[in-house]
């Protein structure tokens, strides 16, 4: 006799022990500790603190170890976490040009006030296996001094002065804030940056790269990208005044793009903005590409059809955690919706066989 | 005794409290012109428990309120300021407005939403002495022939259910008892 | 991290008074999309995280409630789904359908006619039913505003045109109170006349899309066709092999590599409490018959 399958819950409780374990793997093997993941997986953290959109290295380095190392599982811990949290208020804007940088270099100027620091970058290492890491090698101290007071001022700014940059304006308004508000469209730039900046990595910069090779391009130079920390502030009405709470480490990016003017802007140079927790240098270029070929309709130029132009394509597609979900929940049983199309096709068939039938008699 | 009325008559239970009154304020809503019982608030008079009850349940900052001049006193505002930390705005920035019915003339300076959104509408509470003798005949959605209600007024509901889906939605108090009459509904004379 | 350290039905008031104004404001314009700021919950998007939010919005702490998915309670992500709530309301549970206050269902209407006491919450994927026509929201917001659905009847008269039917099997469109063309969510279209007249609050919440959308009781909702074409709740052409029922919606069963098949009610609620009652299908053991 058929009995209708039972035991969804014992099957659930088994799967899940059987994943603590395979998580652990090797018991030989010593176990990773979260802070040896926080210190030497350090830009899977900050990728995971960045699409997390929460600043906590311990967290995100928990997150990582939990989900076996898999980043957008990691992610989707973090932000399941962070939803939880109350607010207590809003920073006051933090003042990238105040950071303490460990890396900034431009590609439009060979030489700025404050200078290139090139940083701790794989840029020019040769991606050559290294198996002395295999072998237990120690990493020699890197030699250490004392910091240079640098004032490294926004390289673009000095564009800014002689009036081939647009213009930048300080606004007021508080901007929206995708978390407590639902995505509304036609988006505007600060939830756009928002939405980017929380964006996966890997769809951000496939976007990005699509405008690179003539899909709404936008002719971009690094105009500057710094890495380092910056102070977080905080304005406590008591005391009338912003008091520091602590720093966060951040990746800036501002592109210079070309534009040869339109009906409602001059010629000038027009610029494309990323802003990116941690180290994430890729994600801030893509980000800053992907934010100026948005801009198009600002810049009262031609939207060519390009998915990169596409806000709603864009924003509704780039959050990594709304898409695993949807992707994966086809998993799922469907077998009602899937028994409902078998009829249907059945009843077609029939249908189509009996005018057949019927044609020939004819 | 004036800082211990503003500080106290909230829900003892917040999580637990809100959740049953907002059961209350969804079958009113469901079923236009029945009348439920809602309970755990204990604002300050002129504000009625159930109305109290439904401004601690469902606005916080993130909701403007309008307060009428029947309701105006510097214990309610207080209160409201303590327990939802709810901006006080004019009538028409208003998600939520409080008062009699005559205080909260004339209704045409309330949000009815747009033809896109017509959800950012504002909720009426309309506070009445007594909400218990059936002054029309309702129908419409969550109503299964018709329903007999007490309404305020007759016209302006009429006026407000014929812009549908656009309108104001109104909860009806008294003590700690509450009815609803959504946008939805067709209004008659009893 | 303790269970403690979560609020009643997990989410945070403030969130709570957010999903229940967008909530007040669906049954006020029923059928009508209310946008909300829907929050990561601890399982993915997609997998029931808007009846979820919606469910935890809805639940005091003296209801029962029943999780189904495809008619069953013993579905893997019902399971995890109830288990969450009894984890974090601490609320009664059942499986029978008429002991339920609240039911978040996925994919179902249970076959026995809900009551007035009683609330159904939907997990909805797509909530827009204009989506797969224009994927565009501005455009679909505009197109509901001005009440434009004809796009609509031009692609289920092409079904026709094509098929001789409309090949729309489940999440069937539907017009609610002559104003707003909804999405049922992906039930099988046999349900849909279950969702006009019922006794019950019916809630509809989209997690990834953001929208929360509901029907009152009694409220008239209306499957799309043609005057030529009347709309047409099939389903299987059998009676229950367990239970012998030929009135419920059934899932077909393959049971041997020869293709061999069955047929039982997708609703188990339904089908066992037909089978404690003595009603006997073509499997039952002989002579247990009442």
């Amino acid at each position: 006799m058929y009995v209708a399958t039972k035991g969804g819950e014992r099957a659930i409780d088994a799967a899940h022990q059987w994943l603590a374990d395979e998580r652990r793997g090797d018991r030989s093997v010593p176990e990773l500790s979260v802070a040896q993941i926080r210190e030497q997986m350090a830009l899977a953290v900050n990728r995971v603190m960045a699409e997390g959109s929460l600043y906590d290295p311990d967290l995100a380095a928990l997150a990582i170890k939990q989900a076996r190392g898999d980043l957008i599982e990691a992610v989707f811990l973090i932000r399941a976490y962070r939803t939880t949290l109350p607010r207590f208020g809003a920073s006051v804007p933090v003042e990238t040009d105040r950071m303490d940088i460990i890396r900034r270099i431009s590609a439009t100027f060979k030489d700025a006030p404050g200078g290139q620091i090139l940083g701790p970058t794989f840029d020019y290492t040769h991606r050559l296996l290294d198996f002395k890491l295999m072998a237990d090698g120690e990493a020699p101290e890197a030699l250490r001094k004392e910091a240079d007071a640098v004032v490294a001022p926004h390289i673009l700014q000095l564009l800014d002065q002689d009036g081939l940059m647009e213009p930048l304006t300080d606004g007021d308004e508080t901007p929206p804030d995708l978390t407590r508000e639902p995505l509304e469209m036609p988006a505007d730039r600060p939830l756009r940056l928002q939405a980017l900046a929380r964006g996966d990595e890997g769809f951000v910069l496939s976007m990005a790269y699509s405008t690179q090779r003539g899909y709404g391009r936008t002719h971009a130079f690094v105009g500057e990208l710094r890495i380092g920390t910056c102070a977080v502030e905080m304005e406590i009405p008591e005391l009338g005044f912003a008091v520091e709470i602590g720093e966060i480490e951040l990746t800036e990016c501002e592109t210079v793009n070309q534009f040869t003017g339109s009906k409602s802007e001059p010629p000038q140079f027009t610029r494309g903005y990323g802003l990116v927790m941690g180290q994430s240098e890729r994600k801030s270029i893509s980000m800053s590409l992907v934010d100026r070929a948005l801009r198009w309709e600002e810049l009262g130029e031609d939207n060519v059809g390009a998915p990169a132009q596409d806000a709603e394509f864009v924003l509704y597609h780039c959050d990594n955690i709304q898409a695993t979900g949807f992707l994966e929940h086809i998993k799922l049983p469907h077998y009602v919706d899937f028994q409902s199309e078998l009829e249907l096709i059945r009843k077609l068939r029939r249908e189509a066989a009996d005018a057949q039938v019927k044609e020939a008699a004819e | 005794m004036f800082e211990a009325e503003v500080l106290s008559g909230g829900f003892s239970n917040p999580a637990q409290d809100s959740a049953r009154a907002f059961r209350a304020c969804l079958d009113a809503m469901a079923r236009p012109g029945r009348i439920q019982q809602i309970a755990g608030a204990v604002p300050p008079a002129p504000l009625s428990p159930a109305a109290g009850a439904i401004l601690l349940t469902l606005a916080d900052a993130t909701t403007p309120i309008f307060i009428a001049k029947s309701h105006d006193t510097e214990a309610v505002r207080r209160w409201i300021a303590f327990h939802c930390s709810a901006p006080v705005v004019a009538a028409s920035d208003a998600d939520f407005a409080i008062g009699t019915w005559d205080a909260l003339q004339p209704v045409s300076q309330f949000a009815i939403g747009t033809a896109e959104y017509p959800d950012r509408s504002a909720t009426l509470i309309v506070e009445c002495e007594d909400i218990s003798a059936p002054t029309a005949t309702l129908s419409g959605p969550g109503i299964e022939t018709t329903q007999t209600a007490y309404l305020p007024n007759l016209d302006a509901f009429v006026a407000n259910s014929a812009q549908f889906p656009l309108g104001f939605d109104c909860y009806f108090t008294a003590g700690n008892q509450l009815s609803a009459l959504p946008r939805s509904t067709k209004v008659e004379a009893l | 991290m303790t269970d403690q350290a979560y609020n009643f039905a997990y989410l945070d008031e403030a969130t709570k008074r957010m999903i229940r104004r967008a909530l007040l404001k669906g049954l006020a314009i029923p059928g009508y999309q209310v946008p909300f700021a829907s929050r990561e919950m601890p399982m993915p998007y997609g997998w029931g995280t808007g009846g979820v939010q919606v469910t935890a919005a809805c639940l005091t702490p003296e209801d029962t409630l029943k999780v189904i998915d495809q008619g069953a309670d013993d579905t893997t992500n019902a399971v995890s789904i109830r288990k969450f709530f009894e984890r974090t309301a601490q609320v009664q549970t059942s499986e029978t359908t008429a002991e339920a206050t609240v039911i978040q269902t996925r994919h179902r209407i249970p076959e026995v006619a809900l009551t007035e006491g009683q609330i159904l919450v939907y997990q909805v994927p797509i909530p827009e039913p204009l989506r797969f026509l224009e994927p565009r929201e501005s455009e679909t917001r505009r197109m509901h505003a001005l009440e434009e659905y004809g796009l609509m009847h031009v692609k289920l008269y092409e079904d026709i045109a094509r098929h001789g039917a409309i090949a729309t099997s489940y999440a069937y469109p539907v017009k609610v109170e002559g104003r707003y063309v909804m999405d049922p969510s992906p039930i099988p279209k046999f349900d849909n006349p279950k969702l006009g007249g019922n006794a019950a609050i019916q809630l509809f919440g989209a997690g990834r899309e953001q929208r929360i959308y509901a029907l009152p009781p009694y409220t008239d909702v209306v499957s799309l066709d043609f005057e030529d074409h009347p709309f047409d709740p099939s389903k299987a052409d059998h009676a229950c092999d367990l239970c012998g029922s030929e009135v419920s919606y059934l899932d077909e069963v393959i049971t041997d590599d020869k293709g061999s098949r069955i047929f039982v009610c997708s609703d188990t609620s339904y089908c066992t409490t037909r089978q404690d009652e003595g009603h006997t299908g073509r499997l039952s053991p002989e002579g247990e018959a009442a």
